[in-house]
C-alpha cells in the first residue's frame, strides 16, 4: 500500500515539477507548485499512516501545516502575479525578467 | 558685563544665523537683521568705550577661562586702548558697507558680513596666540567668498589668490609661533610679551633649539613679519591686493581695506612689536627701508594706475606703510626718547582707524559711481560730472582730500604725528617717505581732475546726483572725518594710556 | 586781552562758509548775505586787533606779543599747544586781509551774479577768509601750516571755480601740487624745527621756538657744516617760495589766472602769494639766529632778486591782461622777498601792504574791463577803453602808477625805494640791488605798454564795451584811495610803519630824507620809473597798435622766448612731470611683470610639481591595483550573466544541481 502511494505522490510530484518548469504562463507555475506540494503532503501522510507509532499524529500536523503554507504561498504568489499583470499586461513568466544581473 | 567680550564676538554670529533663516527674496527684512545686529555690536563696543577706564589704562574686561589646559590653551579675551580703537572701527564699518551694498544686498552677502564681523571681533580681542590664530585664520572663509561674490571667473582667480597667499603666510606665522612654543611653553601673548622685555624670549629660543641657536630668534621673526606683512600688506608681498580688492564688490573692497588690512597692523602692534623689540631695533634700517620702499613704490604705481578701484587699492597700501614707518622708528629709537616714540605710536593707530574711515568710505563712493556706470570705473570714462553730480563731487572730494593728509580732516592728524615722532628719529628714511605723500596728492587730484571736472560727456549727462539714501550712508562717515580732523583728542585719549604702556 | 574775539576773526568765516556749503543753489541772497556779514565783523574785529597792536605796551622796548596758547591734544606725557598771536606783524597782515578780502567779496556780487555756482563762490570766498586769517594770527608753525594748507586748498577750488573748462581744473591741479612741493619742504622744516626747539609754539614766555633760548641752540647746532637754524630756515622758505611764487615754483601763479578774476585779485594778488613773504617775516628771528646775513637769508635775497628780474621780463612779452598782472605780481613778491633777505622784514612787509592794495586794484580794475568787453582778456582786443570806462581808467591808472612807483604820490614809490635802498646798503653783494633795479625799469616799462594798449589808441576789438556797475567800480575807487593813502606811513619822514613793527614808537623826522644814500636812490629810481614809462609810451603810446608787438618786429628770437615764458613749463614737463610719470610706470611694471611675475612662477612651479606626482600616482602606484579591480570587474560581469531574470531558468538550474547532488550523494552513499 505504501508503495502505491509513493509512486502516485512521485509522480505527481514530477508532474507539478515539469508544470513549472515548462509553462509559460505564472498562474500555471504557481499550480505546478502546488502539485508538488500536494505531492509532499502525500508522502507525509503516507509515512505517518504506516509509522511505528500513528498515535502520535505527527505527520497530519506537518501536513497542515504544509497546507496553511502553501495557501499563504499561493496568495503572495497571485498578488505577485497581478502586480506583474498589472506592470507588463502578460502573465508570462519569460518577460518578467527585470531582476537579471 | 563680565562677558561683554564674548558677548560681543557672538553676536554678529547670532546675527548671521538670524540672517540665514530668513527668506532669501525679502531684501529689506535681510538688511533690518544685518543693520540691527551691526548696530547693536556698535553701541555694545561704544559702551565698553565709554566704561574702559582710562587712567588706568591697560587690559580690561578680561575673561579667563582654560581651553585646552594639557597645551596651555586658554581662551583668553581683554581689551586695551588699541583693542577698542579696532573694535569700533570694526563696528563702523560693518553697517556702513552692509549700507553701502544698497539694492544689491544678497542673503550670501549678510551672513558672510556678519561672520567676518564676529572673526574680526574675536581677533581683536584674544590674548591667547592659538585664540587669535584661529579667528585670524577663520577670517579668510567669509572674506573668500565675499570676494568672489560678483561670481566673474576673475572675481573667483582674485579670491584663489588672496586665499592662498594669505593662507601660506598664516603658516610661516604659526611654525613661528609653534618655535616659541617649544620654548615658553606658552601660547599666552601678554606672558610672551613679559618674557621679551626681560629679554628672556631670544635665550629660550636659543636654548630649545641648540643646533640653530644664532639665527632661530631672527628666523622665527622673519616668519610672523611675513606673516602679518602679507595682510597688511607690505611691498612686495602686496600682489594679491589690487586684484582682490579690484574684483571683489566695493561693499567688500570697504571690508577688506577697512578691516581686514588692519589685521595685519594690529598683528604688528600686538604680536610683533611686543615679543621682538630687540630684533626690531636691531635690524632697523632694512625695516625702515621696508616701510620707505612700500610707500614710495605704492604710491608710483598707483600713479600709472588706470581704474579707481586701483588706484585706491594702491593708495591703501601707501597709507598703511605710514603705519609700519612709525612703528618701525618707534622701535628704532632709543628707550629714553619718549616724545617721539609715543608721538609715531599714538600716529600709528590713529592712522590705522583715519585710513579704515577714509578708504571704506572711497571704495563705497566708487561703487556708487559702478553702480551707475554699469561697472564701468576707469580713469578716462568720465569727465566733468560735477556739473550733474554736485553733491556727490563735493562729499567724494572731501573724502579724497581726507585721504591726500589735508589738514582740518582726519588723514592729517595721524601722519602728522607719525611724521613728527619718526622724523625726530629717523630722519632720512622720514624724508623720503614724504615723497609718498606728494605722489598721493598728485594722483588723487587727477582723479578729481579726469572724474569730476572737465566737459561733460554726452553719455553722463544723465548720471544721477547721491540719492537720499546713499546721502545718509556715507554722511555719517564724512562727519566724522571732520570730528576726527578737528579734535583728535577724542580718540588719542582712548588709546594713549595704552601706548605708554606698549612702549615702556 | 581777549583772544575769543581774535578767535572769532579767522572762525567766522570759516562758519559761515561751513553754512553757505549747506545751501542750495538757488538761495544766493542768503549765502552772499552770511559770508559777507561773517566778513564785515571780522574786519572790525581785525582792525580792533591792529589798534590793540598798536596801543599795547608793557612799559619795555622791543617788540610785544600778545598770545594765548591752548591743548590741542596729548600725546604720551606731551602736550601739543596751538596758539593765537596779536602783535604789529599779525595785527597790521590781519587788517590787510580783512579789509582787502571784504571788499573782493562785495565786488565779487557783483562779478559773479549770473553764475550758476554763486552760492558756492562765496562758500570757497568764506574758506579762504577764514583760513588765511588763521594763517595770519597763528603762534604755532602747526596751526600755521594747518590754515597754510586750507589756504591752499581754497585757492585749488578757486582756481578750478569752472571746473568744466579743461585748462581751469589743470591749472587748479597745478596750482596745489607746485605748491605742495614746496610744502614738503615747509613740513619737514617744521618736524625739524619741532625737533629742535622742542615747541612749534611762535611764543611761549620764553619757551617759545622763536625767543632767545630755542634759538640760541639752533644756531649752535651745526648740521653737515651748516647751523641748524639755516637749515630750518631754508626748508621752510621753500613752502614760502611755492606759496609766494618764487623761482623755481612760480610757475602755478600765471596759470592761476584761470580763476574768476576776483579771487585773482584776492588770493592770487593781494593775499594768499604774500603769505610767503609773511611767512618769512613771522619766523625771521629762525633766519637770523645766526645774523643778519646768514646764508639762509642770501639764498632768501638772491632767489627774491633773481625772480624780481625774470618775471618783469617775461611779463613785457605777455598779452593777456590778467597774466601780465600776474608775472607783475611774481616779480613784486620777488621784490619783498629781496628785502627780506637783505635783513628788512619791515621793508618787505611795508611793499607787501602797499602792494595788497594797488595789485588788488589793478586785478579788480582788470576784472572790470574783462566785464566790460565781455569776457576777451587780450589786450589786443582792447584799446581806447578810457572813453568807455571811466572810473574803471582812473583808478586803474592810479594803481598802475604805484606799481609803476611813480614818484612821491604814491605807495609803491616809497616801499620799492625803501627795498632799493636796503638792497644797496647790504654788504653781502650789490648784484640784487642792479637787479632789483633792472626789474624797477622793467615793471615801470611793461605797465605803460599795458595801458597803451588797453585804454588808449582805438577800440580793436567786436564787442560793446561799458562802464562796471557801482558794486565793481565802488571797492575800485577805495582801493584807489588806500594806495595813495598807504604813502604816508611809508615815507622815511615818518616812518611810521617800519618802526611799528619794530615796536618802537613812529617819529617824526626829515632826517631820514637825507640818510646818506636815500636822496640818491630816489632820485635813481625816480629817473628809472620816468625812463621806463617814456621809454614804454614811445614805443607803444604814439602809433595804433596792431596784432604784431613792436618789440616782436624788432627782436623776435627774444620776444618769442618771453612770450613763451622762457620753456620753464616745456622743461618741467620734458623733466620733472615726465620723470614722475616714467617713475610710476615702471613701479607699475615691476608690480605687473616682475612681483606678479614671481607669483606666476611659484604658482606654475606647484602646477608641475603637482602634475609630476599626479603622474606618479596615476601611473605608478595605483598601477597594479587598478589592473586587478579591472580583471575582477570584468569577470563578475561574466558570472552576472548566468542572471537572465528568468524564474525557470533559475528553477531548471536548481532542478539540475539537485539531481546532481543526488547523484553525487548517491553515489558516495554507494
Amino acid at each position: 500500500m505504501l508503495q502505491i502511494l509513493l509512486a502516485i505522490s512521485a509522480v505527481l510530484f514530477c508532474f507539478g515539477l515539469l508544470a513549472t518548469l515548462t509553462r509559460r504562463n505564472a498562474i500555471l507555475v504557481l499550480i505546478g507548485i502546488e502539485l508538488m506540494l500536494g505531492a509532499g503532503n502525500l508522502n507525509f501522510i503516507a509515512f505517518w499512516k504506516f509509522s511505528a507509532n500513528p498515535e502520535a499524529l505527527t505527520g497530519v500536523m506537518f501536513a497542515i501545516f504544509s497546507i496553511a503554507i502553501a495557501a499563504a504561498e499561493a496568495a503572495v504568489g497571485l498578488a505577485i502575479v497581478i502586480q506583474v499583470h498589472r506592470r507588463l499586461h502578460s502573465v508570462d513568466v519569460n518577460q518578467a525578467t527585470q531582476l537579471k544581473g | 558685563m563680565s562677558n561683554s567680550l564674548t558677548l560681543l564676538t557672538f553676536i554678529p554670529l547670532i546675527g548671521a544665523i538670524w540672517a540665514a533663516l530668513l527668506p532669501s527674496k525679502s531684501t529689506g527684512q535681510l538688511r533690518f537683521a544685518g543693520l540691527f545686529t551691526t548696530l547693536v555690536a556698535l553701541a555694545l563696543t561704544l559702551s565698553l568705550a565709554f566704561q574702559y577706564d582710562r587712567a588706568a589704562g591697560g587690559l580690561q574686561f578680561a575673561e579667563r577661562y582654560e581651553w585646552i589646559p594639557s597645551l596651555h590653551i586658554e581662551y583668553y579675551l581683554a581689551a586695551d586702548g588699541l583693542s577698542l580703537v579696532l573694535l569700533v572701527l570694526t563696528a563702523l564699518v560693518t553697517p556702513f558697507s552692509l549700507l553701502a551694498f544698497g539694492k544689491g544686498l544678497s542673503k550670501l552677502a549678510v551672513v558672510l558680513v556678519l561672520l567676518l564681523e564676529t572673526t574680526l571681533f574675536g581677533t581683536f580681542t584674544a590674548l591667547n596666540f592659538v585664540h587669535w590664530f584661529f579667528f585670524y585664520e577663520l577670517s579668510l572663509v567669509p572674506a573668500f567668498f565675499l570676494i568672489r561674490l560678483g561670481g566673474t571667473p576673475k572675481a573667483t582667480a582674485a579670491a584663489t589668490q588672496f586665499f592662498i597667499y594669505t593662507l601660506f603666510a598664516g603658516f610661516a606665522m604659526l611654525l613661528g609661533f609653534l618655535a616659541i612654543y617649544q620654548a615658553t611653553h606658552t601660547f599666552d601673548l601678554t606672558e610672551l610679551a613679559a618674557l621679551a622685555r626681560q629679554e628672556k624670549l631670544g635665550h629660550a629660543l636659543s636654548a630649545a633649539f641648540p643646533a640653530f641657536s644664532g639665527w632661530i630668534s631672527g628666523a622665527v621673526f622673519l616668519g610672523i613679519l611675513v606673516g602679518l606683512g602679507v595682510k597688511v600688506p607690505v611691498v612686495p608681498l602686496h600682489t594679491w591686493l589690487p586684484n582682490a580688492y579690484t574684483e571683489a564688490p566695493a561693499p567688500v573692497s570697504m571690508l577688506l581695506t577697512g578691516l581686514l588690512s588692519k589685521m595685519g597692523v594690529y598683528g604688528f602692534l600686538r604680536l610683533l612689536y611686543p615679543l621682538f623689540p630687540g630684533l626690531m631695533f636691531h635690524w632697523q634700517v632694512p625695516l625702515l627701508a621696508l616701510a620707505v620702499v612700500t610707500i614710495v613704490f605704492s604710491a608710483l604705481a598707483a600713479l600709472a594706475q588706470r581704474d579707481l578701484k586701483r588706484i585706491v587699492a594702491y593708495s591703501s597700501v601707501n597709507h598703511l606703510g605710514y603705519c609700519l614707518l612709525g612703528l618701525f622708528a618707534v622701535a628704532a629709537a632709543t628707550h629714553a626718547d619718549t616724545v617721539n616714540r609715543a608721538a609715531a605710536m599714538n600716529g600709528v593707530i590713529l592712522q590705522i582707524f583715519n585710513h579704515g574711515l577714509t578708504a571704506s568710505a572711497l571704495f563705497c563712493f566708487i561703487g556708487f559711481i559702478e553702480k551707475r556706470s554699469g561697472g564701468l570705473r576707469g580713469l578716462n570714462d568720465f569727465g566733468g560730472l560735477r556739473e550733474v553730480a554736485p553733491v556727490f563731487a563735493g562729499l567724494m572730494g572731501i573724502a579724497i582730500f581726507s585721504s591726500l593728509g589735508l589738514p582740518g580732516l582726519n588723514g592729517f592728524v595721524g601722519e602728522f604725528l607719525i611724521f613728527k615722532g619718526s622724523f625726530a628719529i629717523a630722519p632720512g628714511a622720514t624724508a623720503l617717505a614724504a615723497i609718498g605723500l606728494f605722489v598721493t596728492a598728485v594722483f588723487l587730484l587727477t582723479l578729481i581732475q579726469r572724474v569730476f571736472a572737465g566737459p561733460l560727456a554726452e553719455r553722463w549727462k544723465a548720471f544721477p546726483d547721491l540719492s537720499t539714501g546713499e546721502r545718509l550712508t556715507v554722511i555719517p562717515a564724512i562727519a566724522l572725518m571732520f570730528v576726527l580732523g578737528i579734535y583728535p583728542q577724542l580718540l588719542i585719549g582712548l588709546f594713549n594710556p595704552t601706548v605708554l604702556k606698549l612702549i615702556f | 586781552m581777549d583772544f575769543l574775539l581774535i578767535a572769532l576773526i579767522p572762525l567766522l568765516p570759516l562758519v559761515a562758509a561751513g553754512l553757505t556749503a549747506l545751501l542750495k543753489r538757488e538761495q544766493k541772497a542768503l549765502s552772499a548775505t552770511l559770508v559777507i556779514g561773517a566778513q564785515t565783523v571780522a574786519c572790525v574785529l581785525s582792525l580792533w586787533a591792529l589798534l590793540l597792536a598798536m596801543c599795547a605796551d608793557n612799559g619795555e622796548p622791543g617788540l610785544i606779543h600778545e598770545f594765548v596758547n591752548f591743548p590741542w591734544l596729548t600725546f604720551g606725557h606731551e602736550t601739543l599747544k596751538l596758539g593765537l598771536l596779536v602783535d604789529p606783524l599779525s595785527g597790521v597782515m590781519g587788517a590787510m586781509v580783512a579789509f582787502v578780502a571784504l571788499l573782493i567779496f562785495i565786488y565779487s556780487h557783483g562779478y559773479m551774479k549770473e553764475d550758476r555756482n554763486y552760492t558756492r563762490f562765496y562758500t570757497f570766498l568764506g574758506l579762504f577768509s577764514g583760513a588765511m586769517l588763521g594763517v595770519v594770527y597763528s603762534n604755532s608753525l602747526l596751526l600755521t601750516f594747518v590754515c597754510w594748507e586750507l589756504v591752499g586748498l581754497a585757492s585749488y577750488l578757486l582756481i578750478g571755480f569752472w571746473f568744466f573748462k579743461p585748462s581751469a581744473a589743470a591749472a587748479a591741479k597745478k596750482a596745489f601740487l607746485t605748491t605742495r612741493v614746496g610744502d614738503m619742504g615747509l613740513m619737514i622744516g617744521m618736524f625739524w624745527l619741532y625737533k629742535a626747539a622742542g615747541t612749534l609754539l611762535f611764543y611761549d614766555n620764553g619757551a617759545g621756538c622763536l625767543e632767545q633760548a630755542a634759538l640760541a641752540t639752533m644756531a649752535k647746532t651745526l648740521v653737515g657744516g651748516l647751523a641748524l637754524s639755516n637749515i630750518i630756515a631754508l626748508l621752510i622758505f621753500c613752502g614760502a617760495a611755492g606759496k609766494s611764487g618764487q623761482f623755481p615754483l612760480h610757475v602755478w601763479l600765471p596759470d592761476a589766472m584761470e580763476g574768476p578774476t576776483p579771487v585773482s585779485a584776492l588770493i592770487h594778488a593781494a593775499t594768499m602769494v604774500a603769505a610767503g613773504v609773511y611767512l618769512v617775516a613771522r619766523v625771521f628771528p629762525i633766519f637770523a639766529a645766526t645774523g643778519t646775513h646768514s646764508i639762509s637769508l642770501i639764498v632768501v635775497a638772491s632767489v627774491g632778486a633773481f625772480t624780481a628780474l625774470f618775471a618783469a621780463l617775461i611779463a613785457v612779452a605777455q598779452n593777456d591782461i590778467k597774466r601780465i598782472l600776474a608775472y607783475s605780481t611774481v616779480s613784486q613778491l620777488g621784490f619783498m622777498m629781496l628785502a627780506a633777505g637783505v635783513g628788512h622784514p619791515g621793508v618787505a612787509m611795508l611793499h607787501l601792504i602797499a602792494h595788497a592794495f594797488f595789485k588788488a586794484l589793478l586785478f579788480m580794475g582788470a576784472g572790470s574791463v574783462i566785464h566790460g568787453v565781455h569776457d576777451e582778456q587780450d589786450i589786443r582786443e582792447m584799446g581806447g577803453l578810457r572813453r568807455f570806462m571811466p572810473v574803471t581808467f582812473v583808478t586803474y591808472s592810479i594803481g598802475m602808477l604805484a606799481l609803476a612807483g611813480f614818484p612821491v604820490l604814491f605807495s609803491g614809490f616809497w616801499s620799492k625805494d625803501a627795498i632799493l635802498h636796503a638792497a644797496h646798503l647790504w654788504p653781502v653783494s650789490q648784484l640784487p640791488f642792479y637787479m632789483a633795479t633792472a626789474a624797477a625799469f622793467l615793471t615801470a616799462f611793461y605797465m605803460t605798454r599795458q595801458m597803451a594798449y588797453v585804454f588808449f589808441g582805438q577800440y580793436r576789438g567786436h564787442a560793446h564795451p561799458h562802464e562796471s556797475p557801482a558794486v565793481m567800480t565802488l571797492p575800485l575807487v577805495i582801493l584807489a584811495a588806500a594806495a595813495i593813502l598807504m604813502s604816508l606811513p611809508a615815507t622815511p619822514a615818518w616812518p611810521a610803519f617800519e618802526e611799528f613793527l619794530k615796536g618802537e614808537a613812529a617819529h617824526f623826522s626829515l632826517e631820514g630824507l637825507t640818510e646818506p644814500g636815500f636822496l640818491q636812490i630816489a632820485l635813481t629810481s625816480t629817473a628809472i620809473v620816468f625812463l621806463g614809462i617814456g621809454l614804454g609810451w614811445l614805443i607803444y603810446g604814439r602809433k595804433p597798435l596792431g596784432a604784431v608787438d613792436p618789440i616782436q618786429t624788432a627782436a623776435a628770437p627774444a620776444f618769442r622766448a618771453l612770450a613763451n615764458r622762457l620753456y620753464i613749463d616745456e622743461i618741467y614737463d620734458a623733466t620733472v612731470i615726465r620723470a614722475l610719470h616714467g617713475f610710476g610706470s615702471l613701479a607699475a611694471w615691476i608690480d605687473r611683470q616682475i612681483l606678479a611675475g614671481i607669483v606666476s612662477a611659484v604658482a606654475a612651479l606647484s602646477f608641475f610639481v603637482s602634475a609630476v606626482s599626479n603622474g606618479i600616482d596615476r601611473f605608478v602606484i595605483n598601477f597594479g591595483f587598478d589592473n586587478s579591480c579591472n580583471a575582477l570587474r570584468e569577470y563578475g560581469g561574466a558570472a552576472a550573466s548566468c542572471e537572465g531574470g528568468r524564474v525557470q531558468g533559475y528553477l531548471r538550474l536548481i532542478a539540475l544541481g539537485t539531481v546532481i547532488l543526488l547523484a553525487v550523494i548517491g553515489w558516495l552513499l554507494v
